[in-house]
């Protein structure tokens, strides 16, 4: 077996080579014939109603071919969710219709209430300042405290602001109240988990083409899961049967959860190619992006953690107020239940949890998964308040971690949030932490910090989280609308090539150059001469796409399950060919041999004999070698670790540096260790992000004051480190064939609370009284915390 | 419409093009070279840094007209002439400098610029280099890393795989 | 964009020529200006691009000693050239970024007097000359608040002569998102006194801190900020930063451009 890219190597990627040459293809590159341009007309106030649209003046421009409004989709159906989330008291979330196009009001600055086709892009925007529209602006309900106080609604229809009010786990209320009455020692915190915008580097675009000789339809989109998207538009939206909708994601340059969803773009632009005959193209501005596009986290949490006096965890119990924007996205109701209830014990053997999360509508952009979906936040409350309990209880917050750790030997354990952990090893990955960050070094390092006129800080995590999400048995019992399972179709090509087709989708994962090794490893041939194929519903088994670091987990196990089977039948095939048992047979460095005898068939003869099946025992296996797999999970994985940074501050400035972070995370086992550490890299840049420059901010009017680069801080290069990543020596998942965790959201996850426990040690260490401080520490909150 | 002509690639161009349109637009759109990226509308990303005159210049924020007469290179002109990786984009490839891979021709568009007017940049200057360049996937280290070792310094300290 | 025709004149006298048609607009580097033609906030029937125009474009020294910077140069031009005002060079290196260096230009920078702009406190602490198709504007005449100059219509800044003082630094905090100056102070000290001029505070734009500047021409060190006091009232108050928080940031800039000023 050629180890060099098999299972573990750090195989350098092959997609690499068409997006360093300029020939990527991203949905923007693709230019079909005769297409015309699709511009949105979108709300400029936050709350408002339409009154009226006349679309006469925008229909006489020049080069215009229709115009949408959302009289045109009231006969389709709407966008739905894809959780039931049931309230404490047994009542089903309220889920108001999410149309294509608004009708009868406009419920956030961005929301589109007609679109323009015309030959250009730019005749197409010039009419949709043509269109004469009366929208009667009412006053827009933003804060969330307020929406739950009865402010103005954001829908009517329902008659509250408040989408669900959920209780986890409902049965464990009592117990955990009695327990932090009765703690002697009770830590509370309230703090905001910042609003953020994906940003994704590449703008969402979608183009549609039909073909009126067949009824078929093409939409070439910006998606992480392309099967996930056909399925919503057909059986929810539009009602094209699955079998006349073909959805391809090509090259996709970024999602971070922000392209999960289906967004009503995508069906404008479908109608529209239907009606005029013509594909229909549409590209966002990155203004777009910030007013549109669906958001990330935003929880406003007090969290309340009872230990004893040794520091002993006996409770954590949280309040959250979540806000899920104008109208639920597809993923925003289990985003702050399920994903961040779930996770609220931690990585400890604290006995009381419960979470009480309100989820409320507010006229701002919808909110949903982003890098780390819920998770974040729960990681985010939890080791915020164990820091600070650390402080209070006089302990090194790392040997309060370490009391309170799930040890080694407690595995599988029944977290007190509803989870079982399979696997991991806490104290494994603090100890590595404590070398990497040569924790013994730090005072002097303080001090010599302190010569220069700075404060340092050091802050450490621990963070679990849960990935895969999974089986759809459970999920189904929980609220899900969806199944969670992955597919994968192997096929052995006639020469002894290979396409593998996935149901997940990379678009900057990697999975072009990691499956194969998968693969290879298994059939021990070589690794480039087996092709991923992704992103088109048209080649692709039905898989559910990726996000929450599921597509090795959960896709990468129906790889393996699906190169089982052509094993299990090439060995069948090779036993015909060598006159032997299969039971006999073989498979090792690409050769099928009869055990004990020197008689073997190489895995490309055993393909060519499988398609050209002459003296072929074809009554006893058909031809081909072609197997497909479905795999779901048992289990969500786990993974966990441990971080830390240092930071200086400038207390002149308020000026936060990032001098060194490690991160030891278990993954598990990994199948290419380069880009695992790119993915914690990655994470970790948007964790820090959250945690010192990012915020989204709306004005109480709705505005959104950060729609560009220009307010909205993305981290540069200058603003971050060199990390230091370890993910060796992992403790396997025991229920996925790889024994594989999931790398892609960790960084994010783990990052925040690490930068700001270590700002507060800074803060303090100069003597300034500050406890805590809300993200993101900008140089002008860290001074104005500082000024008391 | 006005007339434009200019060398793209070592390729003598020419085309129609409104006073609005952008070079981004005229490369992406009138000559179909669809590496040269967009990803924001104020000047910032940096995904679609060409070079004109050999200077790195952002082709989303000049007019196609004002590129008349000039000399414009893209990312697709960046290869080696055996279609092999140039150093800068061998390098990207072999410290994983890259992800989803849309901010990529303009990091590297950059990146050449850089090593053209420092051929031995410090971690700090590549940093404050990219300054006017964003990327999403990869949080910049193997970004930088890259850029070190395609100047030829030994980056085999700076922690990775 | 609206649609507009373009002009490439290549003299400053067809350039102005070009600029007396109403609703014609003058391009620089266009590092401004072009985003905002993209949201549609302007609405020019013609630009006339300065970049074409090579008797703008250059750094040279004036027989007064003066550094003279053509109104098209861009900023990283004058980085590299304008070695003889290593303070102003070090402003221009620290514009924007390397891609936004290569285009914008002085001229540009001016004409705009964006608030948090780089360029418009080197020429109000240089005292510059602002030369023009037309006229010379000293400096202290030429701002005249957020987005507002002294230029007429039409008017196109062709040179601007920087008096070279005997030390200076130009020290910049940044807004973290846009990387233009959240509070940008540039020192001067001259045979005959100090100027100081802070960008990115004020609600009036660009403006010279007199205070600083007595208790520095007394005695130029950072210690002889310490009994001034900044009030943030007129202060520019954002997401980014309170009035407050910049008034007290105009001080440690004003004190840290003394500390380094060379």
């Amino acid at each position: 077996m050629p180890k060099d890219n098999g299972i573990g190597a750090a195989t350098t990627r092959r997609e690499d080579i068409r997006f360093l040459t300029g020939e990527g293809q991203y949905t923007d590159d693709i230019n079909l014939t005769g297409q015309a341009h699709a511009v949105f007309a979108r709300s400029d106030v936050a709350n408002g109603v339409i009154k009226s649209i006349d679309t006469t003046a925008a229909m006489d421009m020049p080069g215009v071919l229709a115009v949408f409004t959302g009289e045109d989709f009231t006969e389709v159906g709407g966008n739905p969710a894809g959780w039931l989330i049931n309230s404490r008291d047994g009542e089903p979330m309220k889920e108001p219709k999410r149309p294509v196009l608004a009708h009868g009001k406009v419920r956030h600055v961005g929301d589109a209430y007609a679109a323009v086709i015309a030959e250009t892009k730019q005749q197409a925007r010039d009419a949709v300042e043509a269109l004469e529209v009366e929208i009667e602006e009412l006053p827009a309900v933003i804060d969330m405290a307020s929406a739950i106080g009865g402010g103005e609604l954001v829908h009517d229809e329902i008659e509250t602001n408040v989408c669900f009010d959920w209780g986890w786990i409902e049965d464990n209320r009592a117990a955990t109240d009695e327990a932090i009455k009765n703690a002697p020692h009770v830590t509370t915190l309230e703090l905001v988990n910042n609003r953020l915008v994906p940003n994704a580097m590449e703008p969402r675009a979608s183009t549609a083409d039909y073909n009126p000789g067949t009824d078929e339809y093409t939409l070439y989109t910006t998606s992480q899961n392309p099967h996930l998207t056909r399925l919503l538009i057909s059986a929810f939206v539009l009602g094209i049967p699955e079998n006349k909708l073909r959805v391809v994601a090509p090259d996709v340059g970024g999602g971070f959860g922000s392209k999960i969803y289906h967004y009503g773009e995508e069906a404008l632009v479908l109608a529209a190619a239907k009606k005029l005959k013509r594909p229909v193209k549409w590209t966002a501005s990155r203004t777009e992006a910030f007013l549109t596009d669906a958001h990330g986290r935003d929880h406003v949490t007090k969290i309340e953690l009872a230990c004893e006096k040794d520091g002993t965890f006996i409770a954590f119990r949280t309040e959250t107020m979540a806000n899920v924007g104008a109208y639920l996205s597809n993923f925003s109701t289990a985003t702050p239940t399920f994903l961040h209830g779930t996770l609220m014990a931690g990585n400890y053997t604290v006995p009381n949890v419960y979470v009480n999360v309100k989820a409320v509508f507010t006229n701002t952009a919808p909110v949903d998964a982003y890098r780390g979906a819920g998770r974040p936040e729960a990681t985010y409350s939890i080791e915020r308040v164990i820091d600070m309990a650390a402080r209070e209880l006089g302990m090194d917050p790392i040997e309060l971690r370490r009391k309170n750790f799930i040890k080694p030997d407690q595995y599988p354990f029944a977290s007190a949030a509803g989870l079982e952990y399979d696997s991991g090893n806490y104290d494994a990955q603090m100890d590595k932490l404590e070398a990497m960050i040569d924790r013994d070094g730090f005072a002097a390092r303080r001090a010599e910090s302190e010569k220069n006129g700075k404060l340092r800080g050091l802050g450490v995590n621990a963070y679990i989280e849960a990935c895969g999400i999974a089986p759809s048995n459970l999920v189904g019992v929980l609220g899900s609308r969806v199944g969670l399972y992955d597919a994968a179709t192997v096929r052995v090509n006639a020469t002894g090539n290979l396409s593998v087709m996935v149901g997940a989708h990379s678009h900057g994962q990697g999975h072009e150059t990691a499956f194969p090794q998968v693969v290879a490893d298994m059939l021990g041939i070589e690794a480039e001469s087996i092709d991923i194929v992704h992103g088109d519903t048209a080649k692709i088994p039905f898989g559910m796409g990726t996000y929450g670091s599921r597509s090795l987990a959960v896709c990468g196990s129906a790889v393996v399950r699906a190169t089982e089977k052509i094993i299990a039948k090439a060995k069948k095939i090779a036993a015909h060919m060598l006159e032997a048992s299969d039971g006999d047979i073989e498979l090792k460095d690409g050769q099928f041999s009869v055990a004990g005898t020197d008689k073997s068939v190489s895995f490309g003869e055993v393909a060519l004999k499988a398609y050209i099946p002459h003296q072929f025992p074809i009554e006893d296996i058909e031809p081909g070698l072609e197997e497909t797999a479905f795999y779901d999970p048992a289990n969500f994985t786990y993974p966990s670790g441990a971080y830390a940074c240092e930071v200086e501050v400038d207390p002149q400035t308020g000026k936060v540096t990032v001098d060194r972070f490690a991160a030891a995370d278990d993954f598990g086992n990994i199948i290419n260790p380069m880009i695992v550490t790119g993915q914690v890299h990655g994470g970790l840049a948007q964790g820090i992000g959250q945690a010192l420059v990012e915020n989204t901010t709306y004005d109480e009017n709705g505005q959104l004051l950060s729609a560009s680069y220009m307010d909205y801080c993305m981290p540069r290069a200058d603003d971050l480190p060199f990390y230091q990543v370890d993910h060796s020596d992992g403790t396997p998942c025991t229920h996925n064939p790889l024994g594989v965790k999931g790398c892609g959201e960790a960084g994010a996850i783990g990052s925040p609370p690490t930068i700001i426990n270590a700002v507060v040690d800074a803060l303090q260490s100069g003597g300034h009284d500050v406890a805590h401080v809300d993200m993101p520490l900008t140089p002008s909150r860290v001074w104005t915390a500082m000024q008391g | 419409m006005a007339q434009v002509s200019m060398t793209v690639n070592g390729k003598t161009v020419s085309g129609e093009v409104e006073g609005r349109t952008l070079l981004a637009e005229f490369l992406r759109e009138g000559l179909n070279l669809t590496g040269t990226h967009i990803g924001c509308d104020t000047s910032q990303c940096g995904a679609c840094v060409v070079h004109v005159n050999g200077e790195a210049v952002k082709s989303c924020t000049m007019f196609a007209m004002e590129a008349d007469g000039a000399d414009v290179g893209t990312i697709e002109g960046q290869a080696n002439a055996d279609g092999s990786l140039n150093v800068i984009q061998q390098a990207f490839q072999d410290h994983h400098g890259l992800q989803c891979g849309f901010c990529t021709p303009g990091m590297v568009m950059s990146a050449a610029a850089l090593l053209k007017e420092n051929p031995k940049p410090s971690e700090a200057e590549v940093r404050t280099y990219l300054e006017g360049n964003i990327c999403r996937c990869t949080g910049y280290h193997n970004i930088v890393k890259a850029i070190m070792a395609a100047s030829g310094q030994d980056v085999s300290a700076i922690a990775a795989e | 964009m609206y649609e507009f025709e373009m002009t490439r004149p290549t003299t400053i006298a067809d350039a102005a020529k070009a600029l007396g048609d109403e609703d014609a607009q003058a391009l620089g580097g266009g590092q401004t200006l072009i985003p905002t033609l993209k949201q549609r906030l302007a609405m020019p029937s013609a630009l006339v691009s300065l970049g074409a125009i090579p008797e703008m474009k250059g750094v040279c020294m004036s027989d007064a000693g003066e550094v003279c910077v053509g109104g098209a140069t861009p900023h990283a031009v004058v980085a590299a050239e304008a070695t003889a005002y290593p303070g102003l060079a070090g402003l221009a290196a620290h514009i924007g970024d390397p891609a936004v260096r290569n285009r914008g230009t002085v001229g540009g920078s001016l004409a705009n007097n964006d608030p948090s702009a780089c360029y418009p406190a080197a020429a109000l602490a240089s005292g510059a000359t602002i030369v023009t198709n037309t006229r010379e504007i000293a400096a202290d005449d030429y701002f005249q608040g957020m987005f507002s100059t002294a230029l007429e219509d039409g008017e196109i800044i062709t040179e601007v002569r920087f008096p070279v003082p005997e030390v200076s630094h130009y020290e910049k905090f940044v807004q973290p998102a846009s990387r233009f100056a959240l509070v940008g102070v540039m020192v001067a000290k001259f045979a005959d006194g100090v100027r100081v001029a802070v960008t990115g505070a004020s609600e009036d734009g660009v403006y010279r801190w007199t205070e600083a500047e007595a208790a520095l021409s007394a005695s130029f060190s950072a210690d002889a900020l310490a009994d001034l006091a900044v009030s943030g009232d007129g202060m520019i108050s954002d997401l980014h930063g309170s009035g407050d928080y910049r008034a007290h940031l105009v001080k440690v800039m004003t004190g840290r451009a003394v500390a380094k000023a060379a």
